[in-house]
């Protein structure tokens, strides 16, 4: 199987999601240009990758949108391929529409890097198959506006039709607002869209995917992924 | 030559000079170098390249003292834009660090963040990677709003820029002491990775080559950055002078560092510079002088920002994010191309010349007509040697019978106190805000130094730290800047890294004050000293002068950034402790040192004392041993003694540990100084039972004295007879200290 990793101006975990795709996960991987208008055949999952998409100087996200390789990514994900948002990315999702709802300053109004405990709320996804229901998984955050937050109706559906699949929450699962980093609604860490085959994610699954940088909690992502495919 | 030629927008004298920050003297020198009297613009540009931040002119033969080769450098000190270190297999390490002081005293949200742009731009100029960062800050007492007001400020600064930009924020330090309540410091360093075949020069050549101007357009922002804000005081002034604070812009910094990669790969660029400080003034004339070259400039073409800017005004710009560029004729089409990929401005706006002359052109007229190598340091620009005057503070200082505190039975609530001071506690707060993951090669941040592993040399990493207390060379400038590169070593040695370079930032007061040239001239000497004992020369680095107000000049605080390497990624040594049951051994003797130490500014209330001794060659012996005793895998945590002392080294592998603590036996009633001494040359480590009776034959052999003190235990920090607390204690006075006074 093959990713391709769409590089915005201002991309910067690109380099990172390749290396975790194909160095650390063994896979495929290639880079697509924000200015291109064709996506290869090949290519079975789209990643966008974290960063600051044109400096996100007006909203995270909102510029990347009208790229014209996002028009591309756009069409691939109603086509039902996989598409994968992390951290900036996800933000990009949700201002394309691709998910629902939209990321807002973080709580405490300051950037965070740190490790957070995720608890993997469904594993019935193409993304984290690899996962057992109630699995507490470590992978860190890094950014400012990371806070998720939906409309009750919208929050209703993510959990009526199990499209949640990670949330904040203690090393032992419980999951409460003292475990949530950023103020997100009901702790949220990813979703998937209804069709699940889009994820957004905040945390960064690809800096986890290798156990010389002390966690590989993130791999299984990727692995699903292929699994789905398979 | 025929001045009628040259144009001058206002009329030149030695008042004009005066104004510039220029001195008499050298307006007669440059009216010397000319022969004539200067056009205004030539004026403002012998101004900035004069001035003390771009000549050295205070410091540079002090500078030339300190160990510039050897070792692994490829290249020396001062000759390209940052050292460069072998680090095998055709791959070099560039580092330096920078400060961006009176900016952030002024501006500290975007004085931090362009401090940080411009050390990364030192660093992808040379066509390395960026692949680390690191920051060393001074502040006032974290007890009004002013201070967390600055520091606020500046942490906001340089995580936007970095994180933006996307290079990891790994290490650093931060100190508060009243002496920088009006004049914080800010040094930025970073770290590049670069193939030796692909570095690129930062000088021009080739006659009737192109000279270019990449990314961001020009504007009025920062013009006298260097040569007034930088090169005066802090008074009441100072405030008015914001606008000579440069305006950062990470993304445009981005696609300029991407841009800059791929034209050097591609091989079309014959020199390249940054432009930092004094802008176009000092790109021009610095590359040309390295090769006895000229250029004809004309700033008709330069992008600007602004309407009606006129030639002074666009050779003092300071705008961030800006390159000069000397590309090989013929190839300009190529470079168009890669800018234009990247979305960013390339401008053709002149020509190497070969008659060594800078000629600059605005609306049709000249209005330069400058010698390159006039300008600049090593050529013309001026030289000084200063008066020097030993402190008369310093005397009544070593007075203090620090004896007599060591020896006296702490209280409780001293270790509380010192814990929890702001100097010794958890910086979470801060770093928590830096991205130190992105581009994931992050191996540790928590240890004495930051571990980072090297992709394009598998199996390889780096350690990377900053130091300096900056109290120790306030007591003794000259054991101070010693034990500021022996504490580098030491935590670069603690992560199982040798210690391989330095770059320093030297942060002193005003250099014609003889007192504070004297702390500066003995903080260059053991520095030197101390680089030549651990055959670590200095890479490059900054001079920082004028970090003083009305109320006092700053602590001298030269900052050292080390790098080290570790040859097997495997071998990484942390300091948390790892089991239960473990012996826990002192290697070094505590000679009961309290000078200048955590410990007395609480209880004396000043800083007082002399610095701690410093052997080197006890210290050598000490990092050898470490070295081995982690390379053969005989203990399982190291972490040096520093601030605090030994209660505190304890603490912090206690804390970093989650749940092993330690039981300590310092005898019936511990003295302050066997708890709070900051003695030097001493490391702490864990030992299972089993390996016990080898260490200390090792430690025999290289003569380092070993003191077994306790072991480990589950859940509990004891020291007999002093305290006994939970972890959980020491990690709530630890961790919650700064966060509860940024909150008051």
């Amino acid at each position: 199987m093959k990713f391709g990793i769409v590089v915005f101006p201002g991309s910067n975990c690109d380099h990172d999601a390749y290396h975790a795709a194909s160095v650390n996960a063994g896979f495929g991987a290639q880079y697509l240009w924000h200015k291109d208008t064709l996506i290869p055949d090949d290519i079975d999952c789209i990643i966008l990758p974290g960063g600051f998409s044109y400096g996100d100087y007006l909203r995270c996200g909102a510029v990347a949108q009208f790229s014209p390789l996002m028009k591309e990514v756009k069409k691939f994900g109603e086509s039902g391929k996989y598409v994968v948002g992390i951290c900036n990315g996800f933000q990009i999702l949700t201002e394309t529409g691709m998910l629902p709802g939209a990321l807002l300053k973080n709580e405490n109004l300051n950037f965070i890097c740190k490790d957070t405990n995720l608890k993997v709320i469904s594993n019935d996804s193409a993304f984290t198959s690899a996962y057992n229901k109630g699995d507490i998984i470590n992978i860190p955050i890094a950014h400012g506006e990371g806070n998720y937050y939906a409309d009750d109706d919208t929050l209703k559906m993510l959990e009526d039709e199990n499209l949640i699949v990670f949330k904040y929450s203690s090393p032992d699962g419980i999951i409460e607002k003292q475990y949530n980093p950023n103020g997100s609604v009901n702790n949220i860490a990813g979703i998937i869209s209804k069709k699940g085959n889009i994820l957004g994610m905040m945390p960064h699954p690809e800096r986890y995917s290798d156990t010389q940088l002390g966690c590989d909690d993130g791999i299984s992502i990727f692995k699903s992924i292929a699994r789905s495919l398979s | 030559m025929n001045t009628s030629e040259l144009y001058s927008e206002l009329p030149v004298t030695v008042e004009t000079a005066l104004e510039l920050g220029l001195t008499a003297k050298e307006y007669e020198k440059i009216v010397e170098i000319m022969g004539r009297t200067p056009t205004y613009t030539e004026l403002g540009v012998y101004s900035v390249m004069w001035s003390e931040h771009c000549s050295y002119k205070n410091s540079i033969k002090k500078l030339k003292t300190l160990p510039r080769s050897g070792g692994r450098l490829l290249v020396e000190a001062g000759e390209e834009n940052a050292g460069l270190v072998d680090i095998g297999d055709g791959w070099a390490i560039a580092f330096k660090i920078e400060s961006h002081n009176h900016p952030s005293a002024i501006e500290p949200f975007q004085g931090a963040a362009t401090g940080v742009g411009g050390i990364l731009r030192d660093i992808f100029t040379m066509g390395a990677r960026p692949i680390a960062a690191l920051n060393s800050l001074r502040f006032g007492e974290l007890n009004n709003r002013r201070t967390k007001y600055l520091l606020s400020g500046v942490v906001h600064g340089i995580g936007h820029y970095g994180n933006c930009f996307g290079v990891p924020t790994v290490g650093g330090e931060i100190y508060f002491d009243d002496c920088y309540s009006d004049n914080p410091l800010i040094n930025a360093m970073a770290v590049g990775i670069v193939h030796v075949d692909k570095t690129a020069s930062a000088a021009s050549s080739g006659v009737g080559n192109p000279v270019m101007i990449l990314g961001s357009s020009t504007g009025r922002d920062g013009i006298h950055g260097a040569s007034l804000l930088a090169s005066r005081e802090f008074d009441e002034k100072t405030e008015d002078m914001r606008p000579t604070v440069q305006v950062g812009d990470p993304f445009a910094e981005k696609l300029l560092l991407e841009a800059t990669l791929e034209l050097i790969d591609a091989g079309v660029i014959v020199g390249i510079q940054d432009m930092g400080a004094a802008g176009i003034s000092c790109s021009t004339s610095e590359m040309s002088a390295r090769n006895a070259l000229g250029m004809n400039i004309n700033l008709d073409i330069v992008p600007l920002r602004e309407q009606g800017m006129s030639a002074y005004e666009i050779m003092l710009s300071e705008s961030q994010e800006r390159m000069l560029a000397v590309i090989e004729k013929g190839k300009e089409q190529i470079a168009i191309d890669i800018c234009n990929k990247w979305d960013v401005p390339i401008t053709e706006i002149g020509e190497v010349t070969g008659d060594g002359l800078i000629h600059i052109y605005r609306n049709g007229l000249k209005v330069c007509e400058l010698n390159a190598d006039s300008l600049v340091l090593g050529g013309g620009a001026p030289q000084y040697d200063r008066d020097t005057k030993e402190p008369s503070y310093l005397a009544q200082k070593h007075k203090y019978d620090c004896a007599e505190v060591a020896a006296m039975t702490p209280m409780e609530g001293d270790y509380r106190t010192v814990i929890s001071s702001p100097n010794i506690a958890s910086k979470r707060w801060i770093f928590e805000q830096y991205d130190s993951q992105v581009r994931t090669n992050t191996v540790s941040i928590k240890g004495d130094a930051a571990v980072i592993r090297l992709k394009e040399l598998p199996g390889k990493a780096i350690a990377v730290t900053t130091d300096c207390n900056s109290r120790y060379v306030y007591l003794n400038p000259y054991k101070g800047a010693m034990i500021a590169v022996a504490e580098a070593a030491r935590n670069v040695v603690c992560v199982g890294a040798e210690p391989v370079a330095i770059t320093n930032c030297l942060n002193f007061g005003n250099p014609y004050d003889p007192e504070v040239y004297w702390q500066f001239s003995e903080a260059i000497k053991g520095m030197g000293d101390a680089c030549r004992a651990f055959n670590t020369p200095v890479t490059g680095g900054n001079v920082s002068f004028h970090n003083e107000s009305k109320n006092n000049a700053v602590f001298p605080t030269p900052t050292i950034g080390m790098l080290g390497i570790l040859d097997d990624i495997n071998k990484i040594m942390s300091h948390n402790f790892k089991q239960k049951d473990e012996i826990i051994v002192v290697l070094g003797d505590n000679l009961n040192e309290l000078g200048g130490s955590e410990y007395l500014k609480h209880f004396a209330e000043e800083i007082t004392g002399n610095a701690p001794e410093i052997d080197l060659t006890k210290e050598i012996a000490l990092q050898k041993l470490a070295l081995e005793l982690i390379r053969s895998g005989l203990i399982t945590s190291a972490h040096d003694i520093s601030e605090g002392g030994l209660i505190i080294t304890l603490s912090e592998m206690s804390i970093s540990s989650g749940n092993i603590g330690c039981e300590i036996d310092l005898g019936d009633s511990p003295t302050v100084g066997d708890l709070f001494s900051e003695t030097q040359s001493r490391i702490v480590i864990t030992i299972e039972n089993s390996k016990l009776d080898e260490v200390r034959l090792l430690a025999q052999k290289h003569n380092v004295p070993f003191h077994v003190i306790g072991k480990t235990i589950e859940d509990k920090f004891i020291i007999k007879n002093y305290i006994n607390y939970t972890i959980k204690n020491v990690f709530d006075l630890y961790e919650n200290a700064i966060p509860n006074l940024m909150k008051l």
